[in-house]
């Protein structure tokens, strides 16, 4: 079938059969084998050594979301990149990032992406922010047989809500359960812990877009700090983590430059107070 | 029962085609248009919902005149294609001569068959290059043919006429207003050569606009930027009559 599209052929028939707007039921009928998670694979004897990322953080503020990640990526005790990018525009108006298995995860972002691409041709309106999280609660769950043999992905997904405009926080388990993060903070991955640690102490509910960013990038300093599979800032190749805000302007990526002056203004103050700024006692 | 008529296979494809064309030719006309920024489409469409033009891929855009569930159905299949071929391989191999040769292939057969109706349809196919030089139009009749046009297009009830009129008018390099401007005018002649208001509720533009910062270069224009464009005073009608009509392109398409 699917060699026909490759040449000039005819359209096989199956591209002109009405069916639903989603390009996963759409692959999963024309060619399965390119679906992520439709794979058996062969028992395995302890865990597979593979580039693993790691944490991803996310805040909420007045007017939109931030969603930020580290840059390493680590392969048992190993780094295996250090400048590897795990926070992706998912549309015009949401973003994900992702902590696990890194070829898996990079592989399902680019199919969750054309999903709502696909969408959005085909119907000629947007998913709703609770659609799009459903799709890859979706995707997520479809990954479970390969998440139990040790190749789990567990993305965090972020964006402005156009209808209740606000920007909400999705995280994720392996086996694809949803929650939405009311709290207006959220972290995956190995260093997510020490992520929410902080930010718990420093988020506010009434943070500026330039606050968000930065609790966002301390929080990730924390996880660094703490967690060895979590990369910090390196001054030394110039490698800041990746930040990304949504507002209902849409999705921004900061430049490089915004994104180093947010951490080098972090590492500046480390450098007097190594744990960071301070929260009150009472 | 009785025995059928021989119906010579010239007789039967000219009224194959008689069929198609006269479908076609209910629908109401559109133009597609190269300016300076990009490619511009503008039609007469009384509904907001049911488009002419959309988003097939990056910088590719489509438009269709003739039967909306014919046309509707090729553009899904021409989304799938794309999406398909650009998750299989990567998104810079999605190209507009690749889905052309879809479209005709898959019109051609259509036609041909015995078994099938001809799609009552004319379609454009038209991608956005980095400059104007790499901007890519192509014109697809109901039986499957490919036409690679410059400039200017019209495909529907009174292309013909219409084409003539842009063939004459269109030149490289104009502003979108100046663009979306002729166009409107080239669609508000009737066939007697009458004018008529085309008001700005009931026109459908879109762009593929090459400057926008996305990968994705298609845009819906409405509403206050539309009426803007519109009410744009710009040299009114800078090219009048015999002045400067030759295009600059390096083959004037002529029907």
């Amino acid at each position: 079938m699917e060699a026909n599209t490759r040449s000039t052929g005819r359209l096989p028939a199956a591209f002109l059969t009405p069916g639903s707007s989603s390009f996963m039921d759409f692959l999963s009928e024309q060619s399965p084998e390119l679906l992520p998670g439709r794979r058996t694979l062969p028992v395995v004897q302890g865990a597979i050594e593979v580039p693993h990322g790691t944490t991803i953080v996310a805040a909420s503020f007045p007017g939109g979301v931030v969603l930020a990640g580290d840059r390493r990526a680590t392969m048992g005790n190993m780094i295996a990149q250090r400048d590897i990018e795990k926070v992706f525009p998912a549309d015009e108006y949401s973003a994900v990032g992702i902590a696990g298995t890194a070829g898996l995860a990079v592989e399902m972002v680019k199919l969750f992406q054309l999903e709502l691409e696909h969408f959005e041709k085909v119907e000629g309106a947007q998913l709703s922010l609770e659609g799009k999280a459903n799709r890859l609660s979706t995707m997520i769950r479809g990954n479970l047989g390969m998440a139990m043999q040790g190749l789990a992905v567990v993305p965090l997904f972020a964006g402005w809500d156009v209808d209740r405009e606000k920007g909400r926080i999705f995280s994720y388990d392996v086996t694809g359960g949803r929650s939405e993060e009311h709290v207006g903070y959220a972290a995956t991955g190995s260093g997510s812990l020490f992520a929410r640690g902080s930010m718990k102490k420093l988020y506010r509910e009434d943070l500026t877009e330039q606050q968000a960013v930065t609790l966002v990038v301390q929080a990730l300093y924390d996880a660094a700090d703490d967690d060895s599979a979590t990369g910090g800032p390196d001054m030394a190749r110039r490698i800041f983590p990746i930040v990304t805000v949504i507002t209902e302007d849409g999705f921004r990526r900061l430049t490089d430059a915004e994104g180093a002056d947010v951490a080098r203004a972090v590492l500046e103050r480390r450098m007097e107070h190594p744990d960071g700024p301070r929260a009150e006692l009472l | 029962m009785s025995t059928p008529f021989y119906v010579s296979p010239q007789q039967a494809m000219a009224d194959r085609a008689e069929y198609a064309r006269k479908g076609i030719a209910r629908g109401r006309s559109l133009v597609v248009m190269q300016y300076a920024d990009g490619i511009v489409f503008v039609g007469e469409n009384p509904s907001r919902a049911l488009h002419k033009f959309s988003e097939i891929y990056d910088r590719i855009g489509f438009a269709a005149a003739g039967k909306y569930n014919e046309y509707e159905n090729l553009r899904i299949g021409g989304v799938r294609y794309a999406d398909l071929r650009g998750y299989t391989y990567d998104r810079d191999d999605v190209t507009a001569r690749g889905l052309a040769n879809v479209y005709a292939q898959t019109l051609g057969t259509i036609f041909s068959s015995a078994g099938e109706k001809p799609y009552e349809v004319e379609l454009v196919v038209a991608e956005v290059g980095s400059s104007p030089e790499g901007d890519q139009i192509y014109r697809l009749p109901h039986d499957g043919s490919i036409v690679d046009e410059h400039g200017s297009v019209a495909v529907g009830g009174n292309a013909e006429q219409i084409s003539g009129f842009l063939d004459q008018r269109h030149r490289d390099g104009m502003s979108l207003a100046e663009a979306l401007k002729l166009a409107v005018q080239a669609l508000s002649r009737d066939t007697n050569g009458t004018e008529r208001e085309i008001p700005a509720e009931r026109l459908e533009v879109a762009v593929l606009d090459r400057t926008r910062p996305q990968s994705r270069k298609f845009k819906r224009i409405v509403g206050r930027q539309l009426a803007r464009l519109l009410a744009a005073q710009e040299p009114a009608t800078a090219p009048t009559d015999a002045a400067g009509d030759e295009s600059e392109g390096p083959e004037a398409p002529q029907e």
